[in-house]
């Protein structure tokens, strides 16, 4: 086995199978999206964008995202400093539950959302009995993206809580510092690259995200129709070419945003 | 086993690590690669080792070309410096690694690797894991695992780089002891002279990707064949005029040459200690420092601070104190050359002085 | 101040994360147990929860033998130079700032009936979109940077001066691997192959676009359980649901188990 595996020729055969593998499964598809898109030439592609119901599903997804992103980064953030900072009863197991959302199908996870916030549901009808609608409307899809992107800023901050040193909080007591001015001095200094990491990470999946929301989302084109269900019915409708023009803006977003992350992990590992 | 390099080269991007070097190393002797961290005598071990490969150049086992040879058909024994022991294996284990990837019999690998224990001084310990060891013991394993496979050349990657100064010297003189009883071939690498100096047959001085010089610790310390060399090994005071001291006039001002003078070159002490009276110059104690063994003196001698030792057995000397100084020779070198110069006035005959 | 923070933080896991888990719990069984039992053993059912069940299988093990050997490669390789290797390195995140819709539609545009590569295997005989192996496919894409990125940091923190000693010592690549990085590298594997079917198992959006959701063929649990919900049978998606968050919870054990031995070894 091992002589017969020494041969350069099996060696030669591993690398490229695996790097084939590779641009065929990741490269190839992503050049597939922007090569079909532009197929039927640029004057399609600007009237498939410039569909108003194509540009406001981009701009809803946009906003709502903002929105679920600025939430998570908050309650994230106060979470990832409870859990590290106190110990009380249950704290493992919150901890554990955390990633709860990463093991859930995101379509259960919709399901979710939609049997706690439903008509039917006791939340979902005092809502309703203030004039005040949740499901099938934006803040169910805000819910939804809250809940699928809710591990990213904990664990992207829970690290950095851990790194700090004791002594630089100890420091600050000593020369007078009050509890607050050390927490904005020295913790939120701190714990700054992971909100923006963790941040970053939970918007790109929220704009993404398609299980959750298509289940609680009404889907009423320029108000609840965000990006992914729209170009989930354009699918449907064999607008393959309309499909991947909305796409292909979503993608450049996506990895304008990844590459943002990974120049500020680059500069957070730099310092 | 003989070992012969030539013309070695190896780039790493655009940095040139090793440059042109050649050397060769006799059978069974124990040499030290020396020089300042990032100079290139890890890169030389590691081609040696096949663990990198090498842009130019020749390296000759037993005068058969290893060149294009993988590590595994080397035959020889690398120490790393963190030791690198398989950390999920006991030292038993980790010992009767090289062994039994040759297929050999497991009776001969438990009688192999038990001498080796007993050799090693780790008996008792076989089925600890490593990182229940201490950082000797690591040390002793890593090294018995080098030598199990009985390789014909042991490589060395500063090996004591990671362990305490208090048992690092033990382990030296151990180490010294078991090379010369096992009678192998090794080159180790270390940017610690007194380590060189003290384990290695012969020293190796690796600057900037060159040999600077190779040599025995006493010949490079007695003479440094360039002034990086005269500089590493051994303290040393670097003058820019040396004609202002006395017995070095004749070398002129401009000549662009300038002197080396290590503490032992220079005596320090009251006019009646000195039998040559004439060949010493007036100097002022600046500093005295007590370094356990002798006092470490800086006197200031005509513009320039020198250093030196005095015993203690000596009259004590103070701070501010004029005193005589005897510079009795210098390592002078220029862009062309290097060479030593005895003091003049040290060689004024006899007769002179009656 | 510290118990007011604490009270919040329960307060964010018990409405975000244990009621909606009760409400499925008590959605499922709402007409009984025999309610939940008649749902999952609808034809329809059963033959998603196995077309699931061989996805999740086929798209782990492909996964993790293509996933540790990318990191292999993109770690340790010589014969890449460090440009190429940091280039593919950014790749292998993609997946992760793809919409899975996108994925899907990708998979649909390159290998549908219409591309060529699609007509190609159509006439051939072998369907890809549309049918299982689109699903597959879609499915690989979505997770492949999952083992990827456990293994990749074990590979860095460990180093290959274990893997040289073994080279020094007479071990060639396939030694040196199962004896050496093997042991080093095997928690993260795991937990990498636990990501990795927990994201298979959910896979929704992806493989909804590719697979064409059509019952008792191509259709997954999480596509049942959405075409139950449209069509509100919410008992019917809430039983299947349930045994779908019931897995998710047993794989979130183990990633917390795997984690732990992980931090040990």
């Amino acid at each position: 086995m091992n002589t017969i595996l020494r041969h350069k020729g099996w060696i030669w055969g591993f690398r490229s199978t695996v790097l084939l593998y590779f641009i065929m499964l990741i490269v190839l598809p992503l050049l597939g999206v922007y090569f079909n898109s532009f197929s039927l030439g640029w004057s399609m592609f600007v009237e498939s964008v410039s569909d108003p119901i194509a540009w406001k599903s981009v701009l809803l997804t946009l906003k709502l995202a903002v929105i679920a992103t600025l939430i998570n980064v908050v309650i994230g953030t106060m979470i990832a400093w409870v859990l590290n900072r106190y110990s009380f009863f249950g704290r493992s197991i919150l901890n554990s539950l955390v990633d709860l959302p990463f093991a859930l199908p995101t379509a259960v996870g919709g399901l979710m959302i939609l049997l706690l916030l439903g008509p039917g549901s006791f939340i979902g009808s005092i809502a309703e009995s203030l004039g005040f609608e949740i499901v099938f409307h934006q803040p169910a899809i805000v819910i939804a993206m809250v809940f699928v992107t809710f591990p990213f800023v904990i664990r992207a901050v829970q690290p950095l809580l851990e790194e700090i040193d004791p002594s630089e909080e100890e420091a600050a007591y000593t020369m007078g510092a009050s509890g607050s001015r050390v927490f904005r001095k020295v913790f939120l200094p701190s714990m700054a690259p992971g909100m923006i990491s963790g941040g970053m990470l939970a918007f790109s999946r929220a704009l993404a995200e398609f299980g959750a929301v298509v289940l609680v989302a009404g889907n009423i084109p320029g108000r609840t129709l965000i990006a992914s269900v729209f170009i989930y019915g354009e699918v449907e409708s064999d607008n393959a070419a309309g499909a991947a023009a909305v796409s292909i803006i979503l993608l450049t977003l996506s990895f304008s945003i990844l590459w943002c992350i990974n120049l500020v992990q680059m500069r957070g590992r730099r310092s | 086993m003989h070992i012969e390099v030539r013309n070695l080269n190896k780039h790493f991007g655009d940095f040139h690590a090793v440059k042109d070097v050649s050397f060769d190393i006799e059978k069974g002797h124990l040499i030290g690669l020396l020089g300042p961290s990032g100079g290139g005598k890890t890169s030389i071990l590691r081609m040696l080792a096949g663990l990198e490969g090498l842009d130019s150049g020749e390296i000759r086992f037993h005068g058969k070309l290893v060149n294009a040879l993988p590590p595994q058909e080397r035959g020889i024994g690398f120490v790393f410096q963190n030791y690198a022991l398989f950390k999920h294996m006991t030292v038993f284990d980790n010992i009767a690694f090289g062994l039994k990837v040759k297929k050999i019999p497991s009776a001969k690998v438990k009688s192999r690797v038990m001498e080796l224990v007993e050799l090693t001084g780790l008996k008792g310990f076989e089925k600890r894991y490593p990182h229940q060891l201490s950082g000797g013991q690591r040390q002793r394993v890593a090294f018995a695992r080098a030598l199990a496979p009985e390789p014909q050349l042991l490589l060395l990657d500063e090996p004591f780089a990671a362990i305490d100064a208090k048992i690092r010297q033990e382990l030296r003189t151990w180490l010294k002891d078991l090379i010369e009883r096992v009678g192998i071939t090794s080159i180790f690498v270390t940017h610690d002279q007194d380590e060189a100096i003290e384990v290695a047959d012969e020293i190796m001085i690796i600057n900037q990707g060159r040999v600077e010089q190779k040599g025995t610790p006493w010949d490079i310390y007695k003479e440094p064949k360039t002034p990086f060399v005269a500089t590493f090994i051994g303290e040393s005071t670097l003058i820019d005029h040396v004609s202002d001291l006395k017995g070095f006039e004749e070398i002129k001002k401009d000549s662009g040459t300038r002197a080396l003078i290590r503490p032992e070159y220079i005596e320090v002490g009251h006019e009646h200690e000195f039998i040559l009276a004439s060949a010493t110059e007036a100097g002022i104690i600046r500093h005295l420092h007590f370094r356990g063994s002798e006092w470490l003196v800086e006197v200031e001698v005509a513009g320039h601070k020198l250093i030196t030792y005095r015993s203690l057995e000596k009259e004590t000397l103070s701070i501010g104190q004029e005193v005589r100084v005897l510079v009795h020779r210098a390592y002078l070198f220029n862009e062309e050359r290097s060479w030593i110069m005895e003091n003049r006035l040290k060689d004024v005959p006899v007769s002179m002085m009656i | 101040m510290k118990k007011y923070w604490i009270t919040l933080t329960y307060i964010v896991f018990i409405v975000l994360i244990i009621i909606p888990l009760l409400k499925i719990g008590s959605g499922a069984f709402s007409e009984g147990f025999s309610g939940w039992k008649d749902s999952l053993i609808r034809p329809e059912a059963i033959h998603a929860l196995l077309v699931t069940g061989l996805v999740v299988v086929v798209v782990t093990c492909i996964n993790t033998l293509f996933g540790v050997m990318m990191a292999i490669y993109l770690v340790r390789s010589h014969w890449l130079s460090r440009k190429i290797k940091s280039f593919l390195n950014s790749l292998v995140d993609l997946p992760y700032a793809v919409s899975p819709v996108i994925g899907g539609l990708m998979i649909v545009l390159l290998l549908g009936p219409e591309s060529i590569m699609g007509g190609f295997f159509e006439n051939i005989g072998f369907r890809v979109v549309y049918a299982f192996p689109g699903m597959v496919i879609a499915t690989l894409f979505v997770t492949f940077p999952l083992m990827v990125r456990e293994v990749m940091p074990v590979l860095q923190e460990i180093g290959a001066q274990q893997e040289e000693a073994a080279s020094t010592l007479g071990a060639y690549g396939w030694t040196t691997f199962w004896k050496v990085t093997w042991p080093s590298i095997q928690w993260a594997v795991l937990y990498g192959v636990v990501l990795t079917v927990a994201r298979s198992l959910g896979e929704f959006g992806a493989v909804l676009v590719v697979s064409g959701n059509i019952m008792n063929k191509t259709q997954t649990a999480t596509t049942l359980v959405y075409q139950d919900v449209e069509n509100f049978n919410v008992i019917a998606a809430n039983s299947v649901a349930l045994v779908l968050a019931a897995i998710s919870i047993g794989l979130l054990l183990m990633m917390e188990w795997t984690k732990r031995r992980k931090g040990v070894s």
